[in-house]
């Protein structure tokens, strides 16, 4: 079953205003339960206006958003229950922070869920470790800390509601490449030991690329393409007149086959590419 | 929603009265408000309102913009004008059980919901039709006078100017710092008074940290440019007054005499 559908989707920005704007334009999409999805786009394409959608901060102009089956607007008092299954990290989240100690603040969705102390006190644990926040950080100021840091307890403030579907607008943006890594890592284990599903945007394909099963490309406001990660890549030409690229491993590998090396173009991240190599230089060896 | 404030917000156009020197403009508001307060009987009040409704019509602004500001204040106006009714002693023209309605409470209400609409249509002429960076410029030159006394006129005027720039910032801000609580189950719309207050934090403390972070880099940045104050600093746009000034001065100084005129010679229905 499809944990998310979206149904002819439309977002007008300023109905009746000089400023009218389209923002998103009948989307359809199904997501499975389980899966890791990669969102992206061009900056203006809709794709923050779009996850808004799925959490219900934003009621569509037109069309349906269904989560586990429910149309979500048809019971509007049940909406913030719906904030807490469908998890939304924000670009640049370290800006919400407000309590005086990174606990407590991360603690502050269990305690809008009516969960007991105990369990908070699980929740703010395992979310934590999920996003690999140091135990010792947990009783500082969240004004104290690095901004890698900071990043990592405003996610945390999200997955500890410990939400079925969790979106993540652009987390490593601005982060060091060590930190973005470890990110990287920490977000994966998380989701094979969580089996939820995962919705995150980027602009970095090398990301995309090295963790989603499926990619949604949207522009100007459209979904173009929603496929496997691989096929995705695949439309190089079509992926770069909108002002997108391919990861920079997937265009060498292609290039190399072009100009006549035997190898599998449709390689996503460095390690596979140099396995394939590997296999092309020992099969030309042997030959 | 928090951006569907509008009140005193920039029209952009290129009608008469945007055109109209912004010294003089203010000028010339601070003298209608003169206007709407020494009004008082129905002639001069009906030539201050079709004043006010000629230079609504020269602004080219849609009449729909000057409700919107005017519905801000309703509850306002009925309340004054209610309680005004039953204030005021004189003849008495009916009963409604032992309240006693007067002709003068009728006038006085009449008159109070007409000079606070007044009011804020001409304060919204101004801001309306004036570039926020112009009508700090225009401030600083008016109060300039004050330097005699060691004022730093320049010094507030920049200041204004800041805030003015950063409103919309703030009110973007504050939206985003919303929507990233209320994903995180925050409810800030519903429970009693105390509730509601008690829910304003997780959205005040974040608005205050990253306002003084803006803060901080934008004195930094204008140190950058080398900004040490007014002294000796040229203008790129210098204010300049033309023939549709003279015009505006000239008209506003007409109804400004006919209503005084008319204080004198009719009797007076509401002081």
């Amino acid at each position: 079953m499809s944990v998310i559908k979206v149904e002819d989707l439309s977002y007008v920005y300023g109905k009746g205003t000089p400023s009218e704007k389209v923002a998103i334009d009948k989307i359809n999409l199904e997501v499975k339960k389980g899966e890791f999805i990669g969102l992206i786009g061009h900056t203006g394409s809709g794709k923050s206006t779009f996850i808004k959608h799925l959490n219900g901060l934003l009621k569509p102009s037109k069309g349906n958003v269904y989560i586990d089956g429910e149309n979500i607007w048809d019971n509007s008092s049940k909406i913030r229950n719906l904030r807490f299954k469908v998890g939304l990290v924000f670009q640049y989240p370290e800006y919400q922070l407000f309590e005086d100690t990174v606990y407590k603040d991360i603690e502050f969705g269990p305690i809008n869920m009516g969960l007991s102390e105990n369990d908070r006190k699980k929740r703010v644990k395992m979310a934590a470790d999920f996003v690999g926040l140091e135990y010792g950080l947990l009783e500082k100021s969240p004004f104290e800390l690095s901004g890698g840091e900071k990043r990592k307890a405003a996610i945390a403030g999200v997955i500890s509601m410990d939400p079925d579907i969790l979106i993540l607008d652009e987390p490593t943006a601005g982060l060091d490449p060590r930190g973005k890594d470890e990110f990287l890592n920490h977000i994966k284990r998380y989701h094979k030991e969580r089996k939820n599903t995962i919705i995150w945007v980027s602009h970095s394909m090398e990301d995309i690329a090295m963790i989603s099963d499926r990619v949604i490309v949207m522009n100007k406001g459209k979904v173009v393409m929603f496929d496997s990660t691989k096929n995705v890549f695949f439309r190089d030409k079509e992926l770069e007149k909108m002002g997108l690229r391919i990861p920079q491993i997937t265009r060498i590998m292609s290039r190399l086959k072009d100009n006549g090396f035997d190898i599998d173009s449709g390689i996503l991240t460095v390690d596979q590419a140099v396995n394939e190599i590997l296999r092309y230089l020992k099969r030309r060896e042997i030959d | 929603m928090i951006r569907d404030v509008t009140f005193g917000q920039f029209f952009p156009g290129k009608s008469l009265l945007h055109k109209l020197d912004a010294r003089v403009k203010i000028l010339l508001v601070a003298t209608f408000i003169v206007i709407i307060f020494i009004a008082s009987n129905y002639i001069s009040l009906a030539i201050t309102l079709f004043s006010i409704f000629f230079a609504m019509i020269l602004s080219k602004i849609p009449i729909k913009t000057y409700l919107k500001s005017i519905k801000m204040i309703t509850i306002l106006v009925l309340a004054t004008s209610l309680l005004n009714i039953f204030y005021g002693e004189g003849t008495p023209l009916f009963n409604i059980g032992f309240i006693t309605i007067t002709k003068e409470g009728i006038n006085n209400s009449i008159f109070v919901a007409a000079r606070l609409i007044m009011l804020v249509i001409v304060s919204s002429l101004l801001t309306l039709t004036t570039l926020p960076t112009d009508l700090t410029d225009a401030i600083e030159r008016i109060i300039s006078p004050l330097k005699l006394f060691k004022v730093k006129t320049h010094e507030i005027s920049m200041m204004m100017t800041i805030a003015l720039r950063f409103i919309p910032t703030l009110i973007e801000e504050t939206d985003k710092i919303m929507n990233a609580q209320k994903a995180r189950g925050a409810d800030i719309e519903s429970g009693n008074l105390i509730q509601r207050i008690r829910a304003l934090v997780p959205i005040l403390i974040p608005l205050f940290v990253s306002a003084f972070k803006r803060a901080y880099d934008l004195a930094i940045a204008m140190e950058c440019r080398c900004y040490n104050g007014g002294d000796g600093r040229s203008r790129m746009k210098i204010l300049k007054v033309g023939t549709i000034d003279y015009f505006a001065i000239i008209f506003v100084l007409i109804i400004l005499i006919l209503v005084l005129l008319l204080n004198i010679k009719l009797p007076v229905t509401m002081r």
